[in-house]
């Protein structure tokens, strides 16, 4: 099957024009020698219907758990059904970028209401249109500061994302730039004298998490002063963007970039993409920050429109120069993100406060079970680190019941041995998280 | 039209949320009170105001769905709904990211199976499907270009890039610390050769070609050009932004590039959601294998597995694996065409495009008059003269007339440049019409120039004040 | 058509004026004809009071809605004074270029190399030569 509507007349109508004799005639350009001569080792052509049964078979190879347990940068949360219908209208998803602004107010619009949204939930007087993902919306917040304060190190705290940091740390050696790790408190939360000390008037940038990878929620304000007074700019970093209902936004407790990961907002898991990154700035750094932004403006009538704004920020006007590469976004995520959050207005609260609640019976359950303990004291929101017996075997047996477990930490850091990241969103039942407790015991 | 924050009413709600089923806990008792927000200040308004607010919208948004969408260099062609339907089904969509292998056989299958495809198009060693986009396959091509030089101790400074270049080169270029050197084009639109041989010395890393290139055309000088980058320990970068033009008709590794980025969005027809998700492959001959990003997905028997065991990796460029829901379309697409159906893609692109480039000869003047691959690229140089009518003007005039514009004043070598990429979904009546619209405004420009200057006159809205949106920025509402 | 380029200064081959006071000052700014090529100016970015430039070396960035370019110092020297309405004010340059939409003030390291520049009339030709 393909998507060519030529008869063989018009192709030959057209050649006639053209004045060749075959199609190979306009690839005379390509040194002979080069020229394919046989097919390309593909499989062959299929219809419709075969690729639709191709694709329900290598579909059903996957196993869809009747419970997901991880989080850690990826949440299962329900979606309404809005988001999906509207982000299915291929006047938006057909589309590309809004360049020609006057046959596109359509998305313009939808994505300022979405910087506007995003903006009020991070505290930030500025959002952009989205970057890629989370990760990568901080590592180029990092670069941003690095390029902006003509400085080469980066501090970065332990409890952010492990992939997160892996990310930093390849953007941050391809520009030349240092990594410093600082460790986390017992309690998991920053430990602010060291990382007061690793601060210098070399750090461009401190990247932290809230909450952190280990679900606890942090008080920057208490190192924000810190980072200040040796000029650098703070990054506040977030992997569950539903936090932001509660929580008070990282904008309010002094740091300079919010960047986070927007799926959690109206966006399936989809084994890891796409996604969204939410990057937010003071007004200070509007004409820096990277991506596309849509703004207000007047038409020639006098009314309201919108088109891309400040483009002399990106890489198609300030070429070398540019702080940053980035030209396709992710912007029907951010549509459907702005759809999740107009749905559910001010409920948003009341979704993280479940959330919330959730966490807290599945913890607290949890802990009363034998040699279970919570890894860290410090508070938590929908996700929590949980020191077991054998993390291993409760794995193994949650996923003997269809259940994908906990994401287990000691992978990434060697010193947590037995010890489950665990999130409880409001996907999660009494129900369910009672079987677990049982599983697990 | 209102903003969704003007429809809003204090009360108002289109999502419920579940009564909670398990003791409640007040949250000041776990989250110090300081800790915590008072509000959310979103919009409050019922699923029906939702619904209308975003149809309308839609309303108002030109999509390839809705007409002929020429932008040059995005290739914007049609979207089969099967992908669209493919990608939503459960095993796409619900697996979490770090669920156990076990749990992705069939993600991982496919994520594997599209690697091979790529491999075997573009004629590379291996594939990384993590870039996020086009963009994002840039800076992880080149990343890996440092990388190897890096390896060897070999500490170039470097990277050339032809003028005739997309922004994200040089941008990319430089957020890999290097210094960009711009290369001349020739009198034919290529590269110029000279210029190469004087600039591509020991200290760099190589070249970043896009081939065929921006002007639309194949570079017939692509052997001696491999020949003077590799002859000096350099490496060919292959920007793939035009990859549609020959596909199952040469191969870039075949023409001796190291490293291609490639647009599924583009190429492999996955739309483009207004700006995004893209998806941006990189693929890599032997030389830089070892250098592609973490996780890979490696394959013992019949099963899958991730692997980080790679010591020579640049690292990570993004969480998780990459756009992994449009991989899927772009993967059912592939299927769907085979190897002669995507030879066609290629064939047919390149046979609109030299059709519409032959039909509009006449009207408009050709930067380069040639055999072009599968876009054109002309100067609306005769207009300005003739009557002071830019090509942002005949640009807006074609909104009156119901398309979307060709890319405008890029290349930026080409002054008023109109770049039109017709793709080969798009029939000979599509592509007449098109061509009757562009004659009728090349004849207004020259009797009714104040008519062109004035469009859009049909549009939701009508030029808008751009000077003003970048003076008085407004990217959020204040209320 | 671009305003006649006084000739109480000196120019550069990059657009750039530089009034000398005679006292070792000097007063920098682009020309009409540059303001016209470059339209409607939408930010400029300023340097610190302080800083220190050599001639020909990057001294201020100006933004038109589609493009960037470099305000190149005419003469080498010390940032004195800078013109801060133009932070607010952009379009002061495309209104007045020669007067109130002047960019710096420098104290000149060497005020010889102000006989490096063009005199009005050189420039003029200048002009009409890109023009062409």
């Amino acid at each position: 099957m393909d998507y060519v509507p030529h008869t063989p007349e018009d192709q030959k109508k057209m050649m006639q024009t053209i004045g060749i004799a075959g199609l190979d005639d306009l690839f005379a350009d390509i040194p002979e020698k080069y020229r394919l001569k046989q097919l390309l080792n593909l499989p062959p052509a299929m219809s419709e219907q075969e690729v639709w049964g191709l694709m329900q078979q290598i579909g059903a190879q996957n196993v869809i758990p009747a419970v997901t347990l991880t989080g850690a940068g990826a949440y299962h949360h329900f979606i309404p059904a809005v988001v999906g219908h509207v982000i299915s209208r291929s006047e938006f998803y057909t589309a590309y970028t809004p360049y020609q602004a006057e046959i596109s107010q359509g998305i313009l619009q939808a994505i300022y209401e979405y910087q506007t949204m995003i903006a009020g939930l991070t505290g930030m007087q500025v959002a952009n249109a989205s970057m890629y993902d989370g990760a990568s919306a901080m590592a180029e917040a990092a670069v941003l500061a690095a390029k902006t304060l003509n400085r080469t190190k980066i501090v970065i705290n332990r409890s952010v994302h492990p992939q997160y940091r892996q990310v930093v740390k390849t953007y941050a050696w391809s520009n030349g730039y240092e990594v410093v790790e600082v460790p986390y408190a017992d309690n998991g939360q920053l430990n602010r004298s060291v990382l007061a000390e690793a601060v210098d008037h070399n750090t461009a940038a401190v990247l932290v998490q809230t909450p952190n990878f280990f679900g606890i929620i942090e008080d920057i304000t208490s190192i924000e002063a810190a980072v200040h007074a040796k000029g650098a700019l703070l990054v506040s970093g977030f992997t569950e963007a539903t936090s932001l209902g509660i929580l008070k936004p990282a904008g309010a407790m002094g740091a300079d970039f919010v960047v986070g990961e927007g799926q959690a907002f109206g966006n399936p898991m989809n084994y890891g993409g796409p996604y969204l990154g939410i990057f937010a700035s003071t007004d200070k750094f509007l004409r820096k920050i990277p991506g596309r932004l849509a703004g207000a403006t007047l038409d020639k009538d006098g009314q309201r429109g919108f088109v891309l704004t400040l483009q002399t920020r990106e890489q198609h006007i300030r070429r070398e120069r540019a702080t940053s590469n980035i030209c396709s976004n992710e912007a029907l995520c951010a549509l459907a993100a702005a759809v999740y959050l107009v749905c559910l207005g001010k409920n948003l609260k009341k979704l993280a406060e479940l959330n919330f609640q959730k966490a807290q019976y599945l913890k607290t359950h949890l802990s009363r079970l034998e040699g279970w303990e919570p890894v860290f004291s410090g508070p938590v929101y929908n996700e929590f680190a949980m020191r077991c017996p054998d993390a291993k075997v409760v794995n193994r047996r949650l996923q003997n019941e269809g259940i994908i477990g906990g994401y287990a930490l000691e992978n990434e850091y060697p010193e947590l041995k037995n010890s489950l990241l665990l999130c409880a969103t409001e996907m999660l039942s009494r129900e369910d998280m009672d079987r677990i407790v049982s599983i697990a015991r | 039209m209102d903003l969704i924050f003007e429809k809003s009413r204090p009360g108002r709600t289109a999502g419920g949320i579940p009564v909670c089923d398990v003791p409640e806990i007040a949250l000041d008792q776990v989250i110090e009170q300081r800790l915590l927000r008072e509000d959310v200040d979103l919009p409050e308004v019922a699923e029906v105001d939702l619904i209308r607010h975003y149809t309308t919208l839609s309303r108002r948004n030109f999509g390839v769905d809705v007409g002929f969408y020429p932008l040059g260099s995005c290739t914007m062609k049609y979207n089969p709904k099967i992908n669209e339907d493919v990608a939503r089904l459960p095993g796409f969509t619900a697996l979490h990211p770090l669920a156990p292998a076990e749990f992705a056989q069939g993600d991982m299958r496919m994520m594997y199976e599209l690697q091979g495809f790529l491999s075997e198009i573009f004629g590379m060693a291996d594939f990384t499907l993590q870039p996020a986009a086009g963009a994002h396959g840039e800076l992880t091509g080149v990343m890996m270009m440092k990388k190897y030089f890096e390896t060897r101790g070999d500490d170039r400074r470097r990277i050339l890039i032809p003028d005739a270049a997309h922004g994200t080169n040089p941008a990319t270029g430089a957020l890999c610390g290097f210094q960009t050197v711009t290369v001349r084009s020739n009198a034919e639109g290529g590269v110029d050769m000279d210029h190469l041989r004087e600039l591509m010395t020991g200290d760099a890393v190589g070249l970043m070609l896009t081939n065929p290139n921006t002007l639309g055309l194949f570079e017939r000088n692509i052997e001696g050009v491999s020949d003077i980058v590799h002859s000096r320990g350099g490496l060919l970068y292959c920007d793939g932004a035009n990859a549609n033009a020959f596909m199952g008709k040469t191969r870039a590794g075949d023409l001796g590039f190291d490293v291609i980025q490639l647009n599924l969005h583009k190429t492999f027809s996955t739309p483009h959601g207004c700006g995004g998700p893209g998806s941006g492959p990189v693929g890599v001959s032997d030389k830089l294998v070892d250098y592609l990003p973490v996780p890979r997905i490696v394959k013992d028997g019949d099963r899958y597995a991730w692997s980080e065991d790679f010591p020579d990796t640049i690292g990570r460029v993004r969480a998780f694996y990459g756009n992994f829901n449009v991989m899927v379309k772009a993967y059912a697409y592939i299927r769907s065409l085979g190897p002669d159906g995507l030879r066609k893609v290629s064939e047919v692109a390149v046979l609109n495009a030299n059709y519409l480039k032959e039909k509009l000869k006449p009207y408009f003047d050709l930067a380069y008059d040639r055999t072009c691959m599968h876009e054109c690229v002309f100067t609306g140089h005769r207009q300005v003269r003739e009557s002071g009518v830019h090509t942002s003007d005949i640009a807006k005039r074609l909104l009156d007339y119901g398309y979307h514009p060709p890319t405008i004043y890029f290349p930026m070598i080409v002054p008023e440049a109109i770049m039109i990429e017709p793709n080969e979904t798009e029939s000979l009546e599509t592509l007449d019409a098109f061509c009757d619209v562009m004659i009728a405004i090349a004849r207004e420009a020259r009797e009714e120039p104040e008519k062109v200057k004035s469009a859009p006159l049909t549009t939701p809205v009508r030029r808008l004040d751009e000077v003003r949106a970048a003076r008085e920025p407004d990217v959020c509402w204040k209320g | 058509m671009a305003k006649p380029n006084p000739t109480d200064r000196k120019y550069s081959k990059e657009h750039e004026w530089a009034l000398d006071h005679g006292d070792g000052t000097a007063t920098v700014g682009i020309t009409d004809y540059a303001q016209e090529m470059l339209t409607d100016i939408v930010f400029v970015e300023l340097p610190p009071v302080g800083k220190k430039v050599e001639q020909t070396a990057p001294l201020a960035v100006v933004e038109s809605v589609k493009s960037v370019s470099d305000v190149f110092a005419p003469v080498g020297g010390e940032v004195i004074a800078v013109n801060l309405p133009l932070e607010s004010r952009p379009e002061l340059i495309n209104q007045d270029a020669f007067g109130e939409g002047w960019i710096v003030k420098l104290k000149m390291d060497n005020p010889a190399e102000l006989d490096g520049l063009m005199a009005a009339a050189a420039y003029d030709a200048l002009i009409r030569e890109e023009k062409h």
